[in-house]
């Protein structure tokens, strides 16, 4: 159930530099504003070094905003303290995109998965074992899996660990940071369709950061697509691959090739001249302006605003 | 007619402290002229072992061609001496790693890691040899190749260096280039920029590709003909337009199904291929896919299907070929009923 009334996750022109010394600012997010409504799937889409993660790990509070802020059910999470904060903490979880990483390899995958309980207190020592066994299940492992460790797993069942670590403390808002990218295609369908079961079942929220978009348009509801830092485009996820606006994302849109010979051999497709600027002291006016086919004076002094063209599309460019 | 090249029952196996790895086991194709042929899979399937043990690349000890023949213009490969394989290697047959990060020497100026190839396979001069760099710097799309041929590989983007990459590779002009995950590590409007790239050049230097790829989208853009491996073996070959649009092998039509596509139904649950591919430790005796695949049958487990032609309705000039026994004369003799999936 999508409630529409009133949004869970809300980013608020919300800023994250890096300071790299001798006056070299990297901004990884600049003036970010998205909202995600409770049971709904924001897509988050970019290439490497867009900003994707540095946004979603602001959402969780994993950073905190250099400026603007990030709203949870209406409070502003930079501003939670003790009680509120472990309140947060367990409503809002993540799902990290290595899944050969994100699992201390020391530990069993029961202890892995219990951590969370642990830390707040959720369970004594026996319903701990039941609901473990119950989140294995529940992700498709089988119970005598508690007591192995991660290096014992493959790619596809170690995701799985991650995701039922994210949902032992009955989170409301998962932040899935590439999910699927480490995993093959036949195992990426795989989770792909256990989040959207678990999305169902338990009405949770997913920020759904990828670079895949395919998969992107597969899973989400809106879909946000950000350029070095900025968010481009936004949009209902058919919206934006029927009528995407921007010329970024038209032309993200026809690099993507399809699993069609006949389709691959008419089309043609929008090539984009040159790589993406650093972050480093990003260029003033529109960040696209270098590689923008249609670019005029004033994209490259004044920076274009997110605009509403219609209904929940809205675009950040001067030339619509 | 004779082929560019011939592979015929290639068997790879690497030794380790937990046993001996069977990576390919029995493969066999073909590549004509000009021709491009591209090598699906997943990870671990051995579509890199193959094409690494084509440049006889396999590091000897822990790797082991156990078997089979390399056939490259009619001179069998697998018998060559290192000395005389050199004179294949970078010259006849051009590589492209997946990595640009990591397969750029990155102590070595740019254009000299261009010339180093034509210097040791063309006898060029170290000015002829620079000059010709810087050509083919210009070839693949660099600007400014006269500055850039001096920086290093530190000061180019990953874009840029695996355009080095390719550069290098085709330097001394290749009949056959493999690409190994040629844009796994780029972005998607680079994969984009790097495959038109590809395409451009193999038409006007008219050499033969094998791409080496997991992503279906990039094979249906660049291949002619497709071979799909499935833990060390090739189960399904055809012409693109076979393999994709009337798949006869399931994992291959579980593949194809796994992805969804731009404009395909939302609604619909993506179908996908149940469990993990097996351990090559101890390789099943039947189908490696069967443990996998709704439509085994107790035959499948057992006995290990030989390929064989898949009567298809789109015919193209390459012959469409599976290896499972839903396929399978003698099964389909005996089973008429037995329904083939379909795309």
């Amino acid at each position: 159930m999508i409630d529409t009334s009133q949004p869970l996750v809300e980013a608020v022109n919300m800023s994250k530099y890096f300071d790299c010394g001798k006056n070299r600012i990297l901004k990884a997010a600049d003036d970010v504003s998205f909202s995600i409504c409770r049971g709904s799937t924001l897509g988050l889409v970019g290439e490497s070094g867009c900003g994707k993660t540095t946004t979603g790990r602001v959402a969780v509070r994993l950073y905190n905003p250099t400026d603007g802020k990030i709203m949870f059910e209406g409070r502003d999470v930079h501003s939670l303290r003790g009680q509120d904060l472990r309140e947060f903490r367990k409503k809002a979880q993540m799902i990290f995109q290595n899944p050969y990483a994100s699992l201390n390899p020391r530990m069993t995958v029961g202890d892995v998965i219990a951590e969370g309980m642990d830390i707040h207190r959720i369970a004594g020592r026996r319903e701990r074992v039941d609901r473990v066994n119950e989140l294995l299940s529940l992700v498709g492992l089988a119970a005598e899996h508690s007591g192995r460790f991660p290096h014992e797993f493959s790619g596809g069942q170690r995701q799985r660990i991650g995701i039922a670590r994210a949902l032992a403390v009955e989170p409301e808002f998962i932040v899935c940071d590439e999910p699927i990218s480490a995993l093959d295609v036949s195992i990426q369908s795989q989770i792909v369709n256990l989040l959207t079961d678990l999305q169902r079942e338990f009405n949770l929220t997913y920020l759904f950061i990828s670079h895949d978009l395919r998969m992107v348009r597969y899973v989400s509801h809106r879909v946000a697509v950000m350029y070095l830092g900025s968010i481009v485009e936004i949009a209902d996820s058919d919206q934006l691959y029927a009528n995407a606006l921007h010329p970024y994302t038209q032309a993200l849109l026809s690099a993507v090739p399809t699993p069609d010979p006949r389709t691959e051999r008419s089309r043609r497709r929008l090539l984009l001249e040159g790589d993406v600027p650093s972050p480093i002291n990003p260029p003033e006016g529109c960040r696209f302006e270098s590689r923008c086919s249609r670019s005029k004076a004033i994209c490259r002094e004044l920076r274009p605003s997110l605009r509403t063209i219609e209904g929940s599309h809205s675009v950040a460019c001067h030339l619509l | 007619m004779e082929r560019l090249l011939e592979v015929r029952g290639l068997e790879v196996s690497f030794r380790t402290y937990g046993g001996e790895v069977q990576a390919v086991r029995g493969v066999s194709f073909d590549v004509d002229y000009g021709e491009s042929v591209a090598i699906v899979g997943e990870s671990a399937c051995g579509k890199t072992v193959t094409a690494q043990s084509l440049m006889s690349l396999i590091p000897a000890p822990p790797g082991k061609i156990g078997g089979g023949s390399i056939k490259f213009s009619g001179v069998e490969l697998t018998a060559l001496s290192d000395r005389q394989m050199e004179k294949y290697r970078g010259s006849e047959i051009g590589i492209i790693f997946q990595d640009p990060m990591t397969s750029l020497n990155p102590v070595m100026r740019v254009g000299d890691q261009i010339a180093e190839v034509l210097r040791k396979h063309r006898s060029l001069s170290r000015a002829e040899a620079h000059n010709r760099a810087c050509e083919m710097l210009e070839m693949v799309g660099i600007p400014e190749p006269a500055e850039r041929i001096r920086q290093y590989p530190h000061e180019f983007s990953g874009g840029m260096r695996q355009r080095v990459m390719i550069a290098i590779a085709l330097a001394c002009q290749p009949r056959l280039l493999i690409a190994d995950e040629p844009t796994t590590s780029l972005d998607v409007t680079i994969q984009a920029q790097i495959l038109e790239l590809m395409k451009d050049l193999q038409k006007r230097l008219g050499a033969a590709i094998i791409l080496i790829t997991h992503d279906l989208g990039i094979v249906a853009n660049l291949a002619e003909r497709v071979l799909v491996m499935y833990a060390g073996r090739i189960i399904e070959s055809g012409s693109s337009d076979d393999v994709f649009y009337h798949p006869a092998h399931p994992y291959t039509w579980g593949l194809l199904r796994s992805v969804p596509g731009i404009d395909s139904d939302k609604s619909q649950r993506l179908v996908s291929v149940d469990g993990t591919p097996p351990d090559l430790f101890a390789p099943p005796a039947g189908c490696a896919f069967a443990v996998r695949c709704e439509r085994a049958m107790r035959l499948c487990y057992e006995r290990y299907p030989e390929e064989s032609e898949v009567e298809s309705a789109a015919r193209g000039a390459a012959v469409h070929k599976a290896a499972c026994w839903l396929v399978h004369p003698e099964v389909r003799a005996l089973m008429p009923q037995l329904e083939v999936p379909a795309g």
